[in-house]
């Protein structure tokens, strides 16, 4: 009983530590470029999660001046992911484009393929 | 020039920046290098006149956009980090006339402008980590460095540049993620991001709540390590390295991986503090074992390439062990060591890779048995390759012998005299690798390869030449390097400064 209510209350951490491990899996375990990437987003997104959850406060609002107003949530996570959501999106995009390249030269985006054509030479 | 002295910590960050959109737009490949030029030439400027000042006493601390610390961003100025932006700065500024020719002969017309583009922005990328006193504008600037450095490998000819760029970007950005799920644990626990407000809670936190503030301090050492590439995290930097542009690999060996050991050493020594950190975790002894690890596996591995910009990429990874293992010594000596030879390492690293891309651009290749009786053909490249070699084995009268000294001292006191002759032992390896190259480039008869080789041209000829005057020149006064990576590692050893 203990187990699920620890489970409950942490749900989101659950949920975090869940996609941080996945994510981390597929970029360990693939050898098609282009699922690593998507496991390297899973891992990034994951982080987004881990910062965002402890500055919602339940009952929280905005975080607006206002008398009528007490309890807010802390906007500066949200400030920080929305940096850490853009600097993701250049990473995947650069990562693509480097996928497209050695597409381009190497006929393959399959990591043994790839090293198996330059041990030729 | 009153008005401008007050800003300058903003100017070495906004200058580079701008000067990297400008070299974007100009399209055509001499302007934008006329542009990096001009701003790499004024890095040193900048640098020098905030690091005058911090020697002054004291350190400067500049709010952008007026917000008060620690809510605002806030670029922190003390002996320490002046001292890795003035390195950061004048490599960039010696070393630059020479990508002029180099970048022409190796990057295609069409693409020069934006490897100028790439270069200015991984300067405001790495100058931005070391000036910040914000963990997480520290993240940015990291990210904005290794993007723009994923782009410059991937500028190589060789298409395993492309795979080396790929696998950087993978580890590279895993790095960055742990760093910044260090950082955000930090946050948690002390509600703050800012180095010094971080540090000023800390001891508070990790009395209530011990765990997480371990798990960041974990997190932020593998992320960080991954940067700096500490054995056995160095995988991505050999290929990466070796594949890289000439000027690209250069620029990279001398500044990127210091920049992220500046970023370790503010983490252990100003945010955690010594006594967090070393007395009550196993960190001290774990970052000396890896550092011997890397010291004796690297260089081992290095004996045996025969691509030579690779055999010294895996110098570089040897090095970096001598690095590290003055932060694990953890005492004034040692960390003088290893902050003077961020500086020492760079400079010979700089120059072995100048010399080495002066070989390829005379005659297209830099594997062992192409640059066979070299030597004669290119006497000063090769002489000042085999100065700048001298300098990474150690030998008294260059700056290598500088660091090893203080490392030894500070060995010595804190750990006893074994280390000392591990640190005397793995230096008998660099005598092998580098003494390979020199008996093949100057004792053997020319391979066909080189017959028409000769000294590259001025504008790649004398930066080469500086690099090696300042191996020996800081070997011998070390008032510069050593006295105030003395000052710097006295503060950061001092405590929560």
């Amino acid at each position: 009983m203990q187990l699920v209510k620890t489970f409950a209350e942490h749900y989101n951490y659950v949920i975090t530590i869940f996609l941080m491990m996945a994510g981390l899996y597929i970029v360990v375990a693939r050898g098609n470029m282009v699922k690593k990437l998507i496991g390297l987003s899973i891992f990034q997104t994951s982080v987004y999660l881990l910062y965002i959850t402890p500055g919602k406060i339940i009952g929280g609002t905005a975080p607006i001046l206002d008398p009528a107003f007490t309890v807010y949530s802390n906007p500066l996570p949200h400030v920080l992911i929305l940096t850490a959501i853009v600097v993701g999106v250049a990473t995947l995009a650069l990562g693509l484009a480097l996928v497209v390249r050695i597409n381009e030269c190497y006929g393959t985006i399959e990591e043994d393929e790839i090293f198996a054509k330059d041990d030729d030479q | 020039m009153t008005a401008v002295m007050p800003h300058l910590p903003a100017l070495q960050i906004v200058v580079p920046l701008l000067g990297a959109i400008l070299a974007g737009f100009l399209r055509r490949g001499p302007t934008a290098f006329a542009v990096a030029l001009a701003v790499s030439w004024l890095m040193p400027f900048i640098a020098g006149a905030l690091l005058w000042q911090v020697l002054g006493g004291g350190s400067i601390s500049y709010r952008l956009g007026g917000w008060q610390p620690p809510y605002g961003i806030e670029y922190r100025v003390d002996v320490f980090n002046a001292f890795v932006l003035m390195l950061v700065s004048v490599i960039g500024a010696v070393t630059m006339p020479y990508a002029r020719r180099s970048v022409a002969f190796e990057i295609d017309e069409g693409r020069q402008a934006w490897f100028y583009c790439m270069y200015l922005l991984c300067l405001t990328g790495l100058l931005g980590i070391t000036i910040t006193g914000d963990a997480f504008n520290a993240f940015v600037f990291l990210e904005v460095s290794a993007l723009a450095t994923y782009v410059l490998i991937a500028a190589g000819r060789d298409r395993r540049a492309l795979l080396a760029s790929y696998q950087y970007l993978i580890m590279g950005t895993i790095g960055a993620t742990f760093y910044v799920i260090g950082v955000g644990l930090l946050w948690v626990v002390t509600g703050s991001l800012n180095f010094v407000d971080v540090s000023a809670r800390l001891a508070e936190a990790a009395t209530v709540q011990p765990r997480p503030v371990i798990t960041a301090l974990a997190f932020l050492t593998v992320g960080v390590s991954l940067k700096l590439a500490l054995f056995p995290l160095h995988s991505w930097l050999p290929n990466a390295y070796a594949y890289a542009p000439s000027f690209a690999t250069t620029f990279l060996a001398a500044t990127a991986t210091k920049v992220a050991v500046y970023l370790l050493i503010r983490l252990y020594f100003s945010v955690f503090g010594p006594t967090l950190n070393f007395q009550k975790l196993p960190v001290s002894e774990l970052i000396i074992g890896l550092s011997i690890a890397a010291m004796f596996a690297a260089s081992f591995i290095a004996i045996f390439q025969t691509n030579l910009k690779r055999m010294l990429a895996y110098s570089s990874v040897a090095q970096i062990g001598y690095i590290t293992l003055g932060i694990g010594i953890a005492n004034k000596a040692g960390l003088t060591g290893s902050i003077v030879h961020l500086a020492n390492h760079a400079v010979m690293k700089a120059a072995l890779f100048l010399a080495l891309g002066a070989v390829f651009y005379r005659i297209g290749s830099v594997k062992l048995h192409d640059l066979s009786g070299i030597g004669p053909k290119m006497p000063l490249t090769m002489a000042a390759f085999v100065v700048a070699g001298f300098g990474i084995i150690g030998t008294p009268g260059t700056v290598g012998f500088i660091s090893k000294w203080y490392l030894a001292v500070g060995a010595l006191n804190e750990v006893g005299w074994p280390l000392v002759l591990v640190i005397m032992a793995s230096s008998l390896l660099a005598v092998i690798y580098i003494g390979r190259v020199v008996e093949v480039a100057w004792f053997r008869d020319p391979s066909p390869t080189c017959i028409g080789a000769s000294d590259p041209p001025l504008s790649m000829l004398i930066p080469l030449l500086v690099l090696t005057a300042a191996t020996i020149w800081f070997g011998i006064d070390t008032q510069w390097t050593a006295g105030i990576a003395g000052k710097a590692a006295g503060m950061l050893v001092g405590g929560l400064k």
